[in-house]
């Protein structure tokens, strides 16, 4: 049942930022709302079901866009271990480990697309693409980590309640 | 009663008058406070009922203004595109509403809610009644993706239409599209208008693109460049029209290998 959550929330998200995310542009950059909410999602020391949700998020937002699905898999992946990582590392500020992830998780899956239009035989130069994609992106992810990270953390205590402590 | 119709009492009655007047008004008063106080509270929660109520109304009101100046921006939208087919009665158009954008903004694609049950395939021209929007890029039974012309991988084969010569439109991450491969030779001018040429298979001739608005040349380059200002507006894409009738070309076979 917890797993099955993972689909409509995704869906969701997935939904949002094709049809809203997407219009707000700062200079030429968007948000990553499926980056920003599975770095969230992943944050969180009850939930157990969070690889699911990168593959699950990958595909679909691969299905949507034009960028092959390999570059969302392997960014939303290394968001999820990134995320891992740094809530056993900074487990006592959160919102630090949320702001961290968002940051690093932006930069690696701009820097995947990048490498796979590359490969495609789409030029972009990389002055371009940082001054006009990435640090916007990076701006507007970190604007959206914040309510994000509220929604998911109440999600999260929905979803895995804790114990009662007696 | 003879001197008080001689005016004698007039003084004494007066000040009687007075008093019983002030004592009146001050009892009438004390009495219309009172009845304020006592009937006040049922008024204001009957107008407070009334308020809200003429607020519900107004807010519906408001929100029928909104649906309906949306419809009529839907109409006006939908009756250029009626306009723009008629125009020219060779193409067959489909016309499809734009739902969603690319997620990742380094592409410039968006989708629309038509697809291959519509009759749409990969590779079919989209317009709109100012011009070339793009082409279908991919296909599932109930949507499409469509790549726009300023999208980084897009090449579209254009022809000046004052210069006379033929170029390649090609898009960029920030949405500018550029002319490039413009012979030294040709004559550029700003406000030249930029057409496709049909040329490689991809579009039909003709389909209007945008205007030149700059051009860079340089002695030691090979080619002019020169950049487009799109008749589309891209960023207020609603409904767009897809030619169904143009079968695309892959002319990729014939090209030698590099």
């Amino acid at each position: 049942m917890r797993t099955l959550l993972a689909f409509p929330v995704i869906l969701l998200s997935v939904i949002l930022q094709s049809s809203v995310v997407s219009g707000v542009r700062l200079l030429s950059g968007t948000a990553d709302l499926p980056l920003v909410m599975l770095a969230a999602w992943a944050l969180w020391d009850e939930v157990d079901a969070v690889w699911h949700w990168a593959i699950a998020t990958a595909i679909l937002v691969g299905f949507v866009s034009g960028v092959s699905w390999v570059v969302f898999m392997a960014g939303y992946v290394a968001v999820v271990a990134l995320a891992r990582v740094f809530r056993m590392r900074v487990w006592q500020a959160p919102l630090l480990a949320m702001f961290s992830v968002t940051f690093l998780g932006t930069i690696l899956i701009h820097l995947f697309t990048l490498l796979s239009l590359r490969l495609t035989g789409v030029t972009i130069p990389f002055q371009d693409a940082f001054g006009l994609l990435v640090l916007p992106g990076i701006l507007l992810n970190l604007l959206l980590a914040i309510p994000v990270y509220a929604v998911m953390r109440d999600l999260a205590r929905w979803v895995y309640p804790s114990p009662e402590v007696e | 009663m003879a001197l008080a119709l001689g005016g004698y009492f007039s003084s004494a009655s007066n000040v009687f008058t007075d008093t019983l007047i002030n004592i009146q008004f001050w009892f009438s008063s004390r009495f219309v406070a009172l009845q304020d106080f006592l009937t006040a509270p049922r008024d204001i929660v009957s107008l407070r009922q009334q308020n809200a109520e003429l607020q519900n109304e107004v807010a519906e009101l408001q929100a029928q203004v909104i649906q309906l100046q949306q419809q009529v921006g839907e109409t006006q939208i939908l009756a250029a595109l009626v306009d723009f087919s008629r125009a020219r009665p060779e193409n067959t158009y489909k016309a499809a509403a734009v739902i969603g954008r690319d997620p990742s903004p380094f592409l410039h694609y968006v989708i629309i809610n038509r697809g291959s049950n519509d009759g749409i395939l990969r590779g079919m021209p989209v317009v709109t009644d100012q011009g070339l929007v793009g082409r279908v890029d991919a296909v599932i039974a109930d949507a499409a993706r469509i790549q726009l012309i300023t999208d980084p991988a897009s090449n579209v084969n254009v022809r000046l239409q004052n210069a006379g010569v033929e170029a390649s439109l090609v898009g960029s991450v920030t949405g500018d599209v550029n002319l490039d491969l413009i012979p030294q030779d040709a004559n550029l001018e700003t406000g030249d208008l930029v057409l496709t040429s049909g040329l490689g298979g991809g579009y039909p001739p003709d389909l209007i693109v945008g205007q030149v608005i700059n051009i860079r040349s340089r002695d030691f380059d090979l080619f002019q460049r020169a950049t487009v200002q799109p008749v589309v507006d891209f960023t207020r894409l609603q409904i767009v029209l897809v030619i169904v009738n143009f079968k695309p070309v892959d002319i990729s076979p014939l090209l030698p290998a590099p």
